[in-house]
């Protein structure tokens, strides 16, 4: 059932509505809730297809269904509309406007009513595709204060990697933030490019989703064998690289690859004098989990990110 | 005067990125101003670059304390500014959430450090912002309730208020959230504009500074126009109106005007019909503190602030 959790009126002949897909049991009462949140950034698309997918197949066995699944495939829904990563109008990371208020300015009342409508889910996935410059493999991004409850539902999401970060105040303002905080479980995951749909990246979370609503008794049905993921955790250090110069970047290596210390990542170039401008490689043995797509950089865009000691 | 040089990168096909400050006297680092951090700040730019011109007027009279030095930063993002794109061009990343920065990090992280490292020693901060809805301000100095604010002192910049603000998470990562943790004692400022110059309230904003500066021996100055003995406030005492319907925004007040409870603030339009759909009226008697100034307003969007009487 379509449901509006929020509506808004925009200036001109037009309501804004974000909209969520609620799947229920057949039978039974409404069991556990699992809630799949995407499209905060108007430019990272990967988590549409995991909506649509996810329902295709509980469409084709919904028997099976034991539980609530809540499916939130736009919470900014004009900045899908217009290739826009912030709010369009008001040019503001939606993602730092969490848990916002309810008699705050619009995009804070928004904010207020997404965390009210979210709050209570069993599990809450929060879907991202890096961004229009990076690319990313398969991963969950778990802040340290919520490592010990959400390491173990990470552990089955089928994702390649699992990094427990050091909490940051900024990032308090943040969905996942403000839902953990508040005793909702919300795993961040991280998965592919922006602008992009990448299928298969699609279908090897859609496969840990269901994992995960059977842990939960949300799915009676056979669900895949996931993977085991690398789990990196403080004080391990990630390995950031930034670009030492500006100019364009071509890409040798694609994320995912193992790496030994020295191997050249790519090269920065300057075509007007047809020159390279510097060679960029990996400080350290070890695994490229998000590589930069994007090819103009300026002195300090990040290049990549390698978890040293490689993939375990 | 001397020109120098704060921080800068160089660019694939563009000038080299400079941050260019100027530094009046000599000797312990008094007091630095900083201007338009996005590329829409141009109020902000244009009562730094007044200061600029009044501080190198004061310094040839013999003016300045000497021993003391003050440093004026117009514009700490050039190429936002002649792109008229609010934040950085490449990855929309705002300068003013990247403090106190990181030398090795990201490109606006490094412009943070960059500038923060040669500002952070300075014993007082101005900072000229904006806030990030297109509208219209009373003159204020806001302060973040960090424990190390000074409102007493900021009252001795004569502008009509002082808004305290109790810091949300986003706000740690700006420049006057930092300056205060690392000793500055920092205040930021809001005049009447943003994207347009507003010169009435940038010349109330240069006698401010220049006063404040008087008031804490950096300068031998009498302050010429208004001297207001500010209000403090307190930023969630301030009464937020937002507009109950989508449409064309019709505003009856200006900032630092006085209305009473029941008074109608302003009005929404409907876009087609061109009928009224609904009016902005203050519960309260109090000065208003902000209005939108664009011609059309989202529903539930903040159209006036009401600082409300304190009597």
């Amino acid at each position: 059932m379509i449901k509006t959790v929020v509506r808004v009126g925009l200036p001109v002949g037009e309501d804004l509505h974000i909209r969520k897909n609620r799947l229920s049991p057949q039978t039974g009462g409404p069991g556990r809730r699992v809630s799949i949140v995407t499209g905060t950034h108007g430019d990272e698309l990967e988590g549409q297809y995991v909506c649509y997918a996810l329902q295709r197949r509980i469409q084709a066995q919904p028997e099976l269904l034991r539980g609530t699944v809540d499916i939130y495939p736009a919470l900014n829904p004009l900045g899908l509309n217009s290739v826009t990563r912030g709010i369009p109008g008001f040019d503001l990371d939606m993602n730092r406007s969490f848990p916002g208020q309810p008699d705050g300015d619009m995009n804070e009342a928004v904010a207020a009513e997404i965390v009210q409508d979210l709050l209570g889910s069993d599990l809450c996935l929060d879907i991202h595709a890096s961004n229009i410059f990076l690319t990313e493999i398969p991963q969950i991004r778990i802040n340290e204060l919520h490592a010990a409850q959400l390491l173990p539902l990470a552990r089955l999401a089928n994702v390649d990697l699992v990094w427990v970060h050091s909490n940051a105040t900024v990032l308090e303002s943040t969905l996942a933030y403000s839902l953990n905080s508040r005793g909702t479980p919300t795993l961040v995951v991280e998965m592919g490019v922006g602008m992009r749909i990448t299928k298969s990246y699609g279908d090897q979370l859609v496969d840990g989703i269901f994992r995960l609503m059977a842990e939960l008794g949300v799915w009676r049905g056979d669900v895949p064998e996931v993977r085991a993921p690398v789990v990196s955790q403080p004080p391990e250090e990630v390995a950031f690289l930034n670009a030492p110069v500006s100019g364009i970047w071509l890409k040798h290596l694609d994320h995912g690859a193992r790496l030994r210390a020295g191997d050249v990542l790519g090269e920065i170039l300057d075509p007007l004098r047809g020159q390279v401008l510097c060679a960029v490689t990996a400080p350290v043995d070890g695994w490229l989990f998000t590589v930069r797509e994007y090819p103009v950089v300026d002195q300090g865009s990040l290049l990549a990110r390698i978890l040293p000691g490689g993939e375990r | 005067m001397e020109r120098q040089i704060v921080y800068e990168s160089r660019s694939l096909y563009r000038d080299d990125f400079r941050v260019t400050g100027f530094a009046f006297g000599q000797g312990e680092p008094a007091m630095c101003i900083v201007g338009s951090m996005r590329g829409n700040e141009y109020q902000q730019l244009y009562i730094c670059s007044q200061l600029v011109r009044r501080l190198g007027e004061l310094e040839a009279q013999g003016r300045l304390v000497p021993d003391r030095q003050i440093l004026v930063i117009p514009c700490v993002n050039p190429y936002s500014m002649n792109l008229q794109k609010r934040f950085w061009c490449i990855d929309n990343t705002d300068i003013n959430r990247m403090f106190p920065g990181y030398a090795l990090g990201e490109t606006t992280q490094r412009v943070a450090a960059g500038v923060f490292d040669q500002i952070q020693r300075y014993q007082y901060g101005v900072q000229f912002s904006s806030f990030y809805m297109p509208g219209a301000f009373v003159p204020h100095v806001r302060i973040m309730k960090t424990g190390y604010e000074d409102r007493e002192m900021a009252v001795r910049f004569g502008l009509p208020y002082v808004v305290l603000h109790a810091p949300r998470p986003f706000d740690t990562t700006t420049l006057n959230y930092n300056w205060q943790i690392w000793d500055t004692k920092a205040f930021t400022l809001y005049t009447a504009s943003n994207s347009r110059v507003d010169r009435p309230s940038a010349h109330q904003a240069v006698e401010a500074v220049l006063g404040f500066m008087a008031d804490q021996d950096l300068l031998r100055y009498h302050r010429h126009g208004s001297f207001y003995l500010s209000r403090v406030v307190e930023s969630e005492d301030m009464i937020a109106l937002r507009a109950d319907r989508a449409g064309f925004f019709e505003s009856f007040v200006v900032p630092g005007q006085e209305v009473e409870a029941g008074e109608d603030l302003a009005r929404i339009l409907d876009p087609y019909l061109g009928t009224e759909q609904s009016r902005v009226t203050a519960p309260a008697a109090g000065t208003v503190a902000f209005v939108r100034d664009e011609a059309m307003t989202y529903e539930s969007t903040t159209v006036v602030k009401l600082i409300p009487s304190d009597d």
